[in-house]
């Protein structure tokens, strides 16, 4: 039977071929080791240099667009749980622009609010309030169809049952207690049923809300 | 395929409008839709809009940046129209087509040659009316297909309507613009036809109950460019009531923009007169602008006794510059009521002064702005008009037609005052003749009516509802020189001979019985070309050696020129003259030759400016 003595202060003096194989396969498994720490080591290294970015919000809205609204959604990409995700709306530019140059076109509002009215006199206030009046009422009813929140008479009371719509419904003044409230209707409210702002086309300069004139 | 909607496309001197129906909504039933048309309404916007206004604006190149006309269907329209072309245009006058259809019926012009703007300086490019009335289709075939991507127009039941006033050459060209579209399949209406149709549809059949046999509905369309009279009788056949339509007016060009005018002018002379101010043409404009919203609020509400007008400056600063005055109930009365309706008796009539000898080229508007003048002149022409009819019986003593109800139609009209005031009048007139007044048929859209009308002939043409009965307006002659021999001095005698009977139905045709022409083959023959709106009587065939200077209207001349297919230049072939009215409602003269039965086409449009 053979026994096997380990003894520590032997060194081969011939290398024969299984000792050849092993000194090999120990050399490759090094060598895998080094190359996967190394890539390992730069992987990480690229993610963090990226990461930023991902965070970052979308960038702004160009300012030509042609959707009229426009929702956009700011989030935070962010691993561990956290609160809900807050949405904000932001509001584009162009319909606000588009507003104010109906507005200029058909009742010279800038003109109107940019002039200095304490050099003239009542009168002559009143005739331009006039060109403003006619021209906005004119703009507005062209394109927003309104209607009253509502239907009651103002003054009158109305009573708002539980689950009333609070952002249709103000309340004011002596709030206690659990719905129904009761109370007397102040302002009847308006609200947008329908809307009709103009198309733009591609490339359109919103910010543009009066050009210059020049006749020749 | 076949047609999913009826169509109807008022094509307006100031507005058009596109209605349709569902053809296969269900059964009988009628939902009228109106397109809202999408239009520039200034660079770079676009809006829905339920009238495109009838205006052609030839822009400099610099004036518009790149891309800023860009329509949903199209990046670069070929014209601007509608909106766009009103607003831009009225800052540069120059650069403003308007009006194109009424040049259609132009004597004396040739409408395919490019001459709007008449007051354009030479380097502007300027476009025929028949080119600007095109443009007006296209816009509106254009629209609809962005809508209905599915139904194409091309594919639908297509009614246009046009004045009942319009000459066959006018029909012609409208007909031809339809076809250069694409819309060959379009068939013609006449406008106040079109009103009643709507009227009736609007009655969903309770209108039998509104009129009686022996009625004669007098329709009176004042829109904002023209005014255009018809009278239509109500018969019976068969037991059913049948609607004839009896009579046509002239074409005169008058209409709620003259008022706006007139009012403009009146407001000007006092501003002046009050403030020693000249004022611009701008100022005149807005002037015009600020009198038209005036007069609908004096108008609407009876108990203002006058309206603030203002003019801002042009300037950024409103305040300064603003010009103030006031249009008062009295002015509005005197202008408008006194003015455009006087209080007059059934014999008077228009005033007519020979035009001064210098007249650059320009529209034909109406010498006398008095509409009841015109109408008590039509009024009185058509005397004869329900002759022929058993039901009709005018009394002997009778001066002129009575009708006994009028059906209103086009804006100036939604003014009650206005309406009201026409009715006294024509009231008055049939009083002194002892005849009972006549009543107003109520619930017509005065704005939409002709458009809904149109749409609802399609549906009528399917045999769904009354038609009226019309046929050609007029009877038609042909000018020919009398054999006698030449006497120094004097024109050569010409005699009419009549081609196309009073009334002639569409999809009907006539041939001359007698009369034979030798035509020069290769060379081109013109004839002269009459129109009687009052001769019922005159058959095919008929010579006139005199007639009265009122009953005959020289239209323009009609021209042939024989193609030399097959034969030699200078050979004279005999033929004879045909008229057909199409179904398409335009009138078609044709020579057919005698030996071989080959037919040529005799065209309307020569409109050279020799006529």
């Amino acid at each position: 039977m053979n026994t096997y003595t380990i003894d520590l202060s032997l060194r081969p003096t011939t290398f024969d071929l299984w000792h050849v194989c092993l000194a090999g396969t120990a050399a490759l498994l090094a060598l895998i080791l080094i190359v996967v720490l190394v890539s390992v080591l730069l992987g990480m290294r690229r993610c963090k240099s990226a990461a930023p970015a991902v965070v970052a919000p979308t960038p702004a809205p160009q300012p030509e667009v042609k959707i009229v609204e426009k929702i956009v959604e700011v989030e935070k990409i962010v691993q561990a749980p956290a609160p809900e995700p807050v949405v904000l709306k932001e509001a584009t530019p162009d319909a606000a622009l588009q507003l104010l140059s109906l507005l200029q076109k058909e009742a010279r509002f800038i003109d109107f609010i940019k002039e200095d009215v304490s050099a003239f006199s009542d009168a002559e206030i009143g005739a331009a309030a006039r060109v403003v009046h006619q021209g906005c009422s004119k703009a507005v009813s062209e394109h927003f169809t309104l209607a009253p929140v509502s239907k009651d008479p103002e003054g009158n009371r109305v009573t708002l049952n539980k689950g009333f719509d609070a952002a249709s419904f103000r309340l004011t003044g002596n709030i206690v207690g659990e719905a129904p409230f009761t109370g007397t209707l102040v302002h009847k409210g308006w609200q947008v049923t329908d809307l009709r702002l103009p198309k733009l086309t591609e490339g359109h300069n919103a910010k543009i809300v009066a050009p210059a004139e020049v006749e020749l | 395929m076949t047609a999913r909607y009826s169509v109807g496309i008022d094509l307006g001197t100031t507005h058009c409008v596109l209605s349709y129906v569902d053809l296969e909504a269900g059964e009988d039933q009628v939902v009228l839709d109106v397109l809202a048309i999408p239009q520039l309404t200034g660079p770079g916007t676009i809006e829905d809009k339920a009238q495109l206004p009838s205006f052609t604006y030839l822009a400099h190149p610099a004036e518009i940046a790149e891309g800023a006309t860009a329509l949903p269907w199209t990046a670069k329209p070929e014209y601007l129209v509608g909106e766009i072309a009103r607003n831009l245009g009225s800052k540069t006058p120059i650069r403003l087509v308007s009006s194109a259809k009424s040049w259609l019926c132009h004597a004396g012009v040739d409408c395919k040659q490019a001459i709007l703007p008449v007051e354009a300086p030479e380097d502007v490019e300027r476009i025929s009316p028949f080119a600007a009335s095109k443009a007006y289709l296209q816009h509106l075939r254009d629209a609809w297909n962005h809508r209905f991507p599915e139904h194409n127009l091309q594919d639908q039941d297509v009614t246009i309507t046009v004045p009942a006033s319009f000459d066959p050459a006018a029909r012609e060209l409208t007909v031809e613009a339809a076809r250069a579209v694409g819309l060959g399949q379009a068939v013609l209406l006449e406008e106040p036809q079109a009103a009643l149709y709507s009227w009736i549809e609007n009655s969903e059949g309770d209108w039998r109950n509104h009129v009686q046999i022996g009625d004669v509905i007098l329709v009176a369309d004042i829109g904002g460019g023209t005014t255009d009279l018809s009278l239509i009788a109500v018969t019976e056949q068969d037991g059913n009531l049948q609607l004839t339509r009896v009579a046509v007016g002239d074409h005169i060009l008058l209409g709620g923009d003259n008022m706006d005018l007139a009012l403009a002018y009146t407001v000007k002379a006092k501003l002046e007169q009050d403030g020693g101010k000249r004022l611009e043409s701008w100022q005149l404009q807005a002037l015009t602008h600020a009198c038209r919203e005036a007069k609908e609020k004096l108008f609407n509400q009876p108990e203002l006794g006058s309206m603030p007008l203002v003019v801002a400056s042009r300037g950024s600063s409103l305040i300064g510059g603003t010009l103030r005055t006031e249009l008062t109930r009295d002015e509005l009365n005197r202008v408008l009521v006194e003015g455009f309706l006087p209080w007059v008796p059934i014999e008077e009539r228009p005033v007519v002064r020979p035009r001064s000898g210098l007249r650059t080229a320009g529209l034909p508007y109406a010498q006398d702005a008095g509409i009841t003048r015109h109408l008590a002149a039509f009024l009185s022409r058509q005397k004869e008009a329900t002759g022929e009819l058993a039901d009709h019986v005018l009394p002997e003593h009778a001066s002129f037609l009575h009708p006994t109800a009028v059906l209103f139609n086009g804006g100036v009209l939604k003014a009650g005052v206005m309406a009201e005031r026409l009715m006294q009048i024509l009231n008055s007139w049939l009083q002194t003749e002892q005849a009972a007044p006549a009543r107003l048929l109520q619930g017509a859209d005065l704005d939409l009516a002709v458009a809904r009308g149109a749409a609802y002939y399609g549906f009528v043409r399917k045999g769904k509802g009354v038609r009226i009965k019309g046929g050609t307006a007029a009877a038609y002659y042909v000018g020919i020189e009398s054999a006698m021999p030449a006497v120094p001095g004097l024109p050569a005698e010409i005699e009419a001979l009549c081609i196309a009977p009073f009334g002639m139905e569409e999809g009907s045709e006539q041939e001359l019985p007698n009369d034979e022409f030798g035509l020069i083959i290769g060379e081109p023959v013109r004839f002269r070309f009459f129109g009687s709106k009052t001769r019922r009587d005159d058959a095919v065939g008929v010579r006139l050696e005199y007639w009265q200077d009122d009953e005959l209207e020289e239209l323009d001349e009609i021209e042939i020129t024989l193609p030399e297919e097959g034969r030699h230049a200078g050979d004279i072939v005999p033929v004879h003259l045909s008229v057909a009215v199409t179904e398409v409602g335009t009138l078609e003269l044709k020579a057919v030759s005698k030996r071989d039965q080959q037919r040529w086409k005799i065209e309307f449009d020569v409109r050279a400016g020799d006529a």
